[in-house]
């Protein structure tokens, strides 16, 4: 049989996709693309993750500059908030009381001041985020750890540790102080019977 | 003329049948098994660090949270590798001479990041999302296993698609209350709140988790 002209396109077509087939298909695994942090060899230091441009910031970044008071409603989510972040990011050296005695302080590194001095509790709460934000002494800056909201956060919860340690029997709640009370009748049994 | 085939060919065909079929399941099954195995998922995988970095000293040691480190496990995909400012925060001052942390010393000296191998690889048709994942009530320990008590890292789990679905299927019994997503040795069914609550706390739409465009885009 002998094929007409205008079906030699057609043919030929089929021919090829049978053909290719057969090809190594790229894997589809491992593709051509970069994930995060992946390296790229020919870029500096090897590395597909780019600094950004000196001058320049994220396209979801803010403009404002970092406020110089509580931005957000002081109520009990941010309290939670501040101490999440506040156990993950200061207490490793600053302990979860504020003493400085945390469990790096243990292991040598040079001790933080206390939260609880007549000088820190009467510091206003920009001091806290400035140091956050810029590091102080041998304390490196978080500010790229910790957002500045975050930072706020951090230092109104510093501010209720302060007066968790610094308030007078008077404020409590009545519940709160009763259960107290029979802490420290209970303490002086025990101390009575050694 | 004498016959083609002798009687005992009949029963040579027979042995020879069940032989090529029992050859052909037996194929099957070591490939399954093969397939399964950590050759292949890579289960059991701790390569070379450039620094042997212990978690078990710093996690399960000195008690730092997961977030110290990965802080952007929240607010990304992918859960952060730190930067050596992160290292000398606390070694500038500790073990400032050891020989171990000499590359680290070198990297900030240099400007040069360390090139850390990657211990946990997806295919990149797959999109995991940390965000989605720590948001949403499962906790680290879920896919790292017991970071706090590995020397090195180690890949604990086979991460195949089959062991994905598992939970996305029936995710009640991985789920932690918020406070506990970086916690080690947390027991869901021990101190928890019932998985089913946490589905309906979390508002986690059960339908969606095993559609095909939630992990493959």
């Amino acid at each position: 049989m002998r094929y007409r002209h205008d079906e030699w396109p057609s043919a030929l077509a089929i021919v090829i996709g049978v053909l290719l087939v057969g090809c190594d298909q790229p894997s589809m695994e491992r593709q051509p693309k970069y994930e995060t942090f992946e390296a790229a060899p020919g870029w500096p230091h090897g590395q597909s993750a780019r600094e950004p441009v000196p001058g320049t910031i994220a396209h979801d970044d803010t403009l404002k500059p970092i406020p110089d008071t509580q931005p957000q409603e002081l109520d009990a989510a941010l309290l939670d908030r501040g101490q999440q972040r506040y156990d993950i990011f200061c207490s490793p050296c600053h302990d979860r009381t504020g003493h400085g005695n945390g469990m790096v302080v243990q292991r040598g590194f040079p001790a933080p001041p206390t939260f609880h001095s007549e000088r820190l509790r009467n510091a206003p709460l920009q001091h806290v985020v400035d140091v956050i934000t810029n590091g102080f002494g041998v304390m490196y800056p978080y500010r790229d750890r910790v957002p500045v909201e975050d930072r706020w956060a951090i230092a109104a919860y510093i501010q209720a540790l302060q007066l968790s340690q610094h308030t007078s029997v008077d404020d409590l709640p009545p519940a709160q102080r009763s259960e107290l009370e029979r802490a420290s009748t209970g303490d002086t049994r025990r101390e009575g019977n050694q | 003329m004498a016959p083609l085939f002798r009687p005992r060919t009949n029963a040579l065909t027979v042995v020879f049948l069940v032989g090529v079929l029992a050859l052909l399941v037996a194929i099957s099954v070591i490939a399954y098994v093969v397939y399964r195995s950590p050759y292949q998922t890579d289960a059991g995988y701790a390569p070379e660090q450039p620094i042997p970095f212990s978690h078990q000293h710093h996690v399960g040691g000195l008690g730092i949270d997961c977030q110290y480190c990965h802080t952007s496990a929240e607010t990304s995909d992918f859960a952060g590798i730190p930067p050596t400012r992160t290292c000398m925060t606390c070694h500038s001052q500790e073990w400032t001479n050891a020989e171990m942390l000499a590359p680290v010393r070198e990297s900030l000296s240099h400007q040069e990041p360390l090139a850390w191998t990657r211990v946990h690889k997806l295919a990149d048709y797959t999109y995991f999302s940390h965000r989605a994942h720590v948001n949403n009530g499962v906790g680290c320990e879920s896919c790292h296993g017991r970071v706090d008590k590995m020397h090195m890292t180690v890949q604990r789990q086979p991460l195949t698609m089959e062991w994905c679905l598992e939970c996305h299927r029936d995710p009640g019994s991985e789920l932690r209350p918020q406070d506990k997503i970086t916690s080690m040795g947390y027991s869901p069914e021990d101190d928890a709140i019932p998985g089913h609550e946490l589905i309906d706390q979390y508002d986690i739409n059960l339908d969606h988790l095993t559609e095909c465009s939630s992990c493959h885009r």
